[in-house]
């Protein structure tokens, strides 16, 4: 069952959410640092002037890959929010950050290569936590399907606290938060340039803003399965987890790709695994 | 108005400054003066920047840099020249070294003076130059610039 | 199954099997000796590619002859048959012991009169029992295998062709043998038929040997002392399954003496009590073929053959020779502690042998480890063995082959033109070789991303090995496994697509027979994709259902949403039609350092220096030697175990 409408809302809504979303982020951001900080449509005006200027290439093929990648974002979203495969939507989005990493790669530029590597290895820091995580749900509800997930009367969390924290983790690393942000960065951080950004410009540059929007809304929409028993408690949730997010953003500094790799790792399977193997020991004494 | 003025993301480049302009730019980012509330962002990338912020007068050393910094950035795009070395050479005008202010390499669109550029008039000359670019917006130049001559 | 208005009665189709059966054994192996006798290149040339395109057809042919249900028997009449082999068998292993006191190899030798004297008290065995008369028999997972080895497998000797010449021209130290290596490149697709068709063990175990035969002298084709020293690795580790085979052989011997049970098809239904023994053996036997971890070294020593070698290693034959049977026996290994056992050693050098790739810089060798760990894979799911399972380790059998046999043949193409098969030489590919890139990036993108056919694999096996006993531990090798193939293929991807600025084309010069097998095999790779629903209910789902009276699919939903999201793939490119006019090109930022086009910039004290971009190989973490060191301990401990529990079951 595929909820179409559904998918068209995520297609129209998403970005409006992913934008507001960053600029509440960069308010508050400012307001830890003791700062005014920017309007809250801030992020809006930023991608309204990217539009605005002249665009620069490396060579033309980024802007397959920077629009392969966008295309790709919203497609596994809207499969996302359609209720589609959960492990489908996680292989698409996998498939939506190699072209990511290839624009960078296409422009042969010193600090976009070393920021495609460095995404590579966020990719590999964080995909086994939320492949587990599917599990996890999978395990609970016996469905993959979102909209099984969704519409399943049992608290996820519940059963799978480890693993709600494991993917808070990785959330981070999604989210391009400090100690994480290895690859690329936002607000006014900077590391190795821009890394896989340094080459985007202009109207490329807001493709790739509003792709990462999409992708906000869809990790959001992730945490919330965890809660989907009580949408209110649902809604709740989010919120804090980004508040969370956001002071993590702003307490920690920026980690070596070792301890990022080793460190999401142990974690996806300290808490993770730990947590899949007492909910597969305990299916078998008392039945979920 | 166009969204240009209201996301003005710059370059800082320290030319050959004693660092002294410097320190103010940087005080700019600091919640005292807070210039984020103007959506301004220091970015560390010329490709993404449209306001290239310099300090410091021109010499041998820096001069193909800042020529190619300058050409990397995507119109529109405004110049502004921090400090009063940035804007004639200073002090350091006669020295061997020093071929003068930005201006004799690449077109400046605004000069903030003071030895050094206090913040509030750091701030104030950036504001100034955002009229700039939205005027560059309307009336674009034809190709591609490749900056001024040499004086 | 295909011409859906065939009737059903069977008989019309047993004259069918008669001609196609047999005549794929033979044919390849007549096309082969023709080859032998043949020296003119005009003529090679043409004897192969006829052969190849008669072996291609008369494989397709098969589609249309396989029965909808269960087995199709075909009884050889010839009674020499067996005593031939034998005979054949005894020569063989006199022409390795010959090789292995030229060449010093005594552990070699020591194998073969090993291997020679259990045959023979096998035969002085089964000499007294009744005689039962042997199959050649198809179903539709010999049928899949064939359709592999038939087009797979010629596509690679038609390559061959144009590769062998240049490599002769540019190796002049390597004695022109291009006789024998057609030879046993036809020969070897002759025992790979035979190995697939047969139902007979001790004919199966025949042509198991005649593999390793080929991939021994193929391997050490050019002669030189690390490629003689490598083959007879190869030789040592395949004799070593080759005595376990034997052991089977002489298990079942002692158990049925009057020869029922030495047909597979009547093995794998006969419990665990009779078949877990032979079962094990021939498994251990498999994972030496498919080079599995502690056995791993070989196949990564093949690479110093001639790259049409390894492909046919990695594809079509020898390799896949280990997971078919491994694949076949999965029915008496599912739900055994010694199938599960089994399925851990490939679960773990599934993950292992994935990330050693990532310390690797030369891309025979990052596709020979990716290829360790895909057969890893299969025999993960073949090892713990359940329905569902099965049906992924198949489909993982049919995308794995094609995909790297293109992946191969890419890299042999490109090796011919830049003079160097590592990965960083390979910089802007395409730039300097469009086409060959394309078809690699298409290739790579095959084994990984996610409308592609082992991604859909990978995929199933999760789903599967969540409901399997003990899946946990499956489900997380496959998760940390999974993304990190996505690490050492994305960046070889990314260094093939890096525009760089100046670079001269190359790419004219590549013979026709190139062409020609790496566009079928491409444009294969993306039709795969789209035609897997049908292959999985019309060749997987009957198989299964055969086998387990069961069987599974991807739901329509996800069906739908693949070929939707291949198509997204394939009408993204033209967007760059829409971009090809850019005209803002600017150079990549360099810290504001000015750089020349072909990016050499002023460095330091005043020295001109060029931007050389490296990949990232982790070596601390993902080191060849201490992971290589790590699994053998682990595998070879779990082969121990699970070699002490079949003991125990057998006495």
């Amino acid at each position: 069952m595929i909820l179409l409408e559904y998918a068209v809302l995520f297609i129209v809504l998403a970005p409006f959410i992913g934008g507001l979303l960053a600029g509440i982020d960069r308010k508050l951001t400012a307001r830890m640092q003791g700062r005014v900080g920017p309007p809250i449509l801030q992020p809006f005006y930023d991608v309204g002037k990217l539009f605005q200027k002249e665009q620069i290439v490396v060579t033309p093929s980024q802007h397959f890959y920077v629009l392969s990648y966008l295309v790709f974002i919203v497609a596994s979203g809207a499969l996302f929010f359609a209720g589609g495969d959960l492990l489908l939507v996680i292989f698409a989005f996998t498939l939506a950050h190699i072209f990511l990493v290839l624009g960078a790669y296409s422009s042969y530029s010193p600090y976009s290569f070393i920021g495609a590597e460095r995404e590579l290895i966020q990719i590999i820091a964080y995909e086994p936590m939320i492949i587990l995580a599917a599990v996890g749900m999978y395990m609970v509800t016996k469905s993959f399907f979102v909209w099984e997930i969704m519409t399943s009367s049992l608290p996820l969390i519940l059963y799978l606290p480890g693993v709600f924290l494991g993917f808070l983790m990785v959330l981070t690393i999604k989210l391009r938060k400090s100690p994480f942000d290895l690859s690329t960065s936002h607000h006014a951080h900077q590391e190795i340039v821009k890394g896989v950004t340094t080459e985007f410009s202009g109207p490329m540059l807001a493709r790739v803003e509003i792709a990462h929007w999409y992708e906000n809304v869809f990790l959001l929409g992730f945490i919330y399965l965890f809660f989907a028993w009580n949408p209110l408690v649902g809604i709740i949730a989010i919120i804090v987890a980004y508040l969370l997010e956001i002071l993590i953003d702003n307490t920690f500094s920026r980690a070596t790709w070792k301890f990022t790799l080793k460190s999401a790792w142990i974690i996806a399977g300290m808490m993770g695994l730990v947590n899949l193997g007492v909910l597969y020991y305990l299916s078998g004494v008392v039945p979920v | 108005m166009t969204h240009l003025s209201k996301s003005p993301w710059i370059l800082h480049y320290d030319a050959s400054s004693c660092n002294g302009c410097d320190i103010e730019v940087l005080a700019c980012l600091s919640p005292l003066y807070d210039v984020e509330r103007f959506g301004i962002i220091n970015t560390g990338n010329p490709k993404h920047a449209d306001v290239l912020v310099i300090t410091g007068g021109i010499n041998e050393q820096n001069r193909q840099v800042v020529q190619n910094l300058y050409n990397q950035m995507p119109d529109p795009k405004v110049v502004v020249a921090v400090g009063i070395c940035a804007s004639s050479g200073g002090v350091f005008r006669e020295c061997y070294n020093v071929v003068g202010g930005i201006d004799c390499i690449i077109p400046v669109d605004v000069y903030v003076p003071g030895c050094a550029a206090r913040p509030e008039s750091i701030i104030d000359g950036i504001v100034r130059a955002l009229s700039i670019l939205e005027e560059k917006k309307r009336m674009p130049a034809h190709g591609r610039a490749t900056g001024g001559g040499e004086r | 199954m295909i011409n859906n208005d065939r009737n059903l009665d069977f008989t019309p189709f047993e004259g069918e099997f008669m001609i196609t059966l047999p005549f794929l054994v033979l044919f390849p192996a007549v096309i082969a000796i023709l080859l032998l006798l043949v020296s003119a290149d005009a003529w090679r040339r043409l004897v192969v590619k006829a052969g190849a395109l008669i072996i291609g057809i008369a494989s397709l042919y098969l589609l249309f002859i396989t029965p909808e249900t269960g087995p199709g028997f075909f009884p050889v009449e010839f009674d020499s048959i067996s005593e031939l082999m034998f005979l054949a068998e005894m020569v063989i292993a006199a022409f390795l012991v010959y090789l292995g006191i030229k060449y010093k190899k005594y552990l070699a030798i020591f194998l073969v009169v090993a291997q020679a004297a259990l045959l023979v008290y096998y035969e002085s065995l089964a000499a007294t029992g009744t005689h039962i008369v042997p199959n050649l028999f198809i179903d539709q997972f010999s049928l899949i295998l064939a359709l592999i080895i038939g087009i797979i497998g010629s596509l690679i000797c038609v390559y061959a062709l144009g590769y062998m010449a240049t490599y002769q021209e540019h190796h002049p130290e390597v004695r022109d043998r291009r006789r024998t290596f057609f030879f046993l490149m036809f020969f070897f697709l002759s025992s790979m038929f035979g190995l697939v068709f047969s139902d007979f063990l001790p004919w199966v175990f025949f042509f198991w040997e005649l593999t390793t035969l080929c991939s021994f002298l193929l391997i050490g084709y050019s002669g030189t002392g690390e490629a003689i020293n490598n083959a007879f690795l190869a030789l040592n580790m395949n004799l070593l399954g080759g005595i376990a085979f034997v052991g089977a052989l002489l298990y079942l011997a002692f158990v049925s003496p009057g020869g029922e049970l030495l047909n597979i098809s009547t093995l794998i239904h006969s419990g665990h009590m009779v078949a877990l023994v032979p079962a094990v053996l021939i498994a251990f036997a498999g994972i030496t073929k498919a080079a599995l971890m502690p056995f791993s070294a070989w196949l990564v020593g093949a690479m110093v053959a001639p790259t049409p070698v390894s492909a046919l290693l990695h594809s079509s034959t020898m390799v896949k020779a280990g997971v078919y049977i491994i694949v076949r026996f999965a029915p008496v290994l599912t739900g055994t502690m010694e199938g599960l056992i089994i399925g851990l050693i490939g679960g773990f050098t599934f993950l292992l042998a994935s990330a050693i790739a990532i310390s690797q810089s030369n891309a025979k060798k990052v596709l020979a480890y990716s290829t360790i760990a895909n057969l890893g894979l299969i025999v993960a799911c073949a090892g713990v063995g359940t329905y569902k399972l099965v049906w992924a380790a198949i489909l993982l059998i049919i995308f794995h082959a094609i995909a790297k046999s293109l992946l191969f043949l890419c890299v042999g193409t490109v090796e011919h033109r830049i003079g160097s098969k590592d990965i960083e030489d390979m910089t802007g590919l395409i730039v300097r070789m469009p086409h060959v890139a394309v078809m690699m990036f298409i290739g790579i993108a095959g084994m990984f991303l996610a409308p592609f056919g082992m991604l859909i694999s990978k995929w199933a096996a999760i789903e599967a090995f969540i409901e399997a006993q003990f899946g946990l531990i499956f489900v997380a090798i496959l998760a940390f496994g999974g993304s990190i193939t996505v690490f050492f293929w994305s960046k070889w991807m990314g260094k093939i697509i890096s525009v760089c600025p100046v670079a001269a084309k190359v790419e004219n010069r590549i013979p026709q027979e190139k062409w020609i097998a790496l566009s079928l095999l491409t444009a294969m790779t993306v039709f795969i994709c789209l035609a897997f629903p049908l292959i999985s209910s019309y060749l997987i789902e009957p198989f299964v259902l055969s086998v387990y009276g069961a069987t599974t699919r991807l739901s329509q939903d996800n069906v739908t949403i693949m070929v939707m999201m291949l198509f997204l793939l394939m009408i993204m490119p033209f967007s760059l039609l829409w971009f090809r006019k850019e005209k803002n090109i600017v150079p990549p930022y360099m810290a504001g350092r000015p750089a020349t086009p072909d990016l050499h910039f002023l460095g330091s004290m005043g020295v001109t220096r060029q931007v050389t971009l490296g990949n990232y190989y982790l070596e601390e973490v993902f080191g060849e030697k201490r992971l290589f060191m790590a699994g053998t301990a682990l595998c070879f401990g779990l082969i121990l175990l699970v070699g002490t529990l079949t003991a125990g079951v057998a006495l």
